[in-house]
């Protein structure tokens, strides 16, 4: 398991544009350094971000690769829903850490209606 | 000399990122409400603003990550987001590092606190400068708690923190103002975005501005993370206020959920 690298990568493209502009140019060159295995290897290439969301990711670290590759809010935030609805609960990191299992049985668990439908 | 100010704001990055797409006369209100309190602020003429945000993942990591950390800087540059999708131009803030360095010193006393000779400012911290400091003329000290990768500081260790703030603005010679940034119940950047538990918030916020110690240190983050989402992990940084209002009463001056925005939008400000 190597979230933690994932997660590594993404921090450190997410605050420095010159690594934005080596991983535009050569994905997987980009991906070298990290110890990463094949599936998180390929989600950070495809990019894959509902599996991404799945395997754990942070979405404070996620929604700027999301829009790194200029997907917008709405369509990012449905991609992880179906993330979770292709592969499952959150695998690892905090949300699994939580038990969070996707946006229905949540608001159902707190008793809310959910209220993300539409906006 | 004694705090000069004290108050705490919402900071998502929607708040101005996705302006376009919430409701007019609501934004407008909260923006509104934003500016009061930056007129608020300029009239406590401060030397330095101590802002205490929870940054996300812009300059702290799992490989090395401080439950509380100062910059320490003559200059911050923001935002680490892409501008447009942001909606806040890059900047060169202004800090001091001779104040950084001597508030930092008297924190230490009484909190074991990083200092950051390099800080990138993320939408937790340029959000609220957008629109309180929007000519980036008043010198900034950053402050973080973490809030994001756990474990997280505990709150009752969060609240020291505030007093720790505190102890070191009234020492040092220079007027200092706080502000807090964060999330009251909010799931940002997850499937749940958009989600706002406001009875949660309402209840939170009364316990803020009654400045109830007890109250507020009754939380523990199972409990918020099921009623208030991981963004409710961010009540550390309105309870360090808190503590460094040393006591003062609390009015909250906006609150409206904003689902496209991501938080229950906050503006709130303490008598001290």
């Amino acid at each position: 398991m190597s979230l933690y690298y994932v997660q590594k990568f993404l921090y450190e493209l997410n605050r420095d544009e010159t690594r934005q502009d080596e991983y535009s140019a050569d994905r997987r060159a980009t991906l070298e350094p990290y110890e990463l295995t094949d599936e998180e290897r390929e989600a950070l290439i495809k990019p894959d971000i509902g599996l991404l969301f799945h395997l754990g990711v942070n979405g404070q670290i996620l929604m700027h690769f999301a829009a790194l590759h200029q997907i917008e809010w709405q369509d990012y935030l449905q991609r992880m829903r179906d993330g979770i609805t292709e592969h499952g609960p959150v695998r690892e990191g905090v949300y699994a850490m939580t038990g969070y299992v996707g946006v229905d049985a949540h608001s159902h668990s707190l008793g809310l209606q959910s209220n993300v439908e539409g906006i | 000399m004694p705090l000069v100010f004290a108050g705490v704001c919402s900071h998502a990055p929607g708040i101005t990122g996705r302006a376009d797409q919430a409701d007019p006369q609501l934004r407008d209100e909260f923006y509104s409400a934003f500016d009061q309190m930056r007129v608020a602020l300029e009239a406590s003429r401060p030397d330095a603003v101590v802002v205490i945000a929870a940054e996300h993942f812009a300059n702290f990591f799992m490989n090395n990550m401080p439950a509380y950390a100062i910059g320490m800087a003559e200059s911050y540059d923001g935002p680490i987001e892409d501008s447009a999708w942001l909606g806040i131009d890059k900047v060169r803030v202004p800090g001091s590092r001779d104040i950084s360095e001597r508030f930092i010193k008297e924190v230490m006393h009484g909190t074991d606190v990083a200092y950051a000779e390099e800080w990138k400012f993320d939408h937790g911290i340029m959000v609220p400068l957008h629109f309180l400091t929007p000519r980036y003329d008043l010198p900034i000290i950053p402050a973080n708690i973490n809030c994001q990768g756990p474990p997280l500081t505990p709150l009752e260790r969060a609240w020291t923190f505030g007093e720790s703030i505190r102890a070191a603005a009234d020492v040092l010679p220079e007027r200092i103002a706080v502000v807090g940034t964060g999330g009251i119940s909010h799931w940002p950047a997850t499937p749940d975005s958009g989600k706002i538990n406001v009875e949660w918030d309402n209840d939170f916020m009364g316990r803020w501005c009654r400045n109830d110690k007890a109250a507020l240190l009754d939380y523990d983050d199972l409990s918020v993370y099921a009623e208030a989402g991981q963004g409710g992990f961010e009540i550390r940084t309105f309870l360090a206020v808190s503590a460094a209002a040393d006591g003062a009463q609390g009015t909250v001056h906006f609150y409206a959920p904003i689902p496209i925005f991501s938080v229950g939008c906050t503006v709130a400000t303490y008598a001290v």
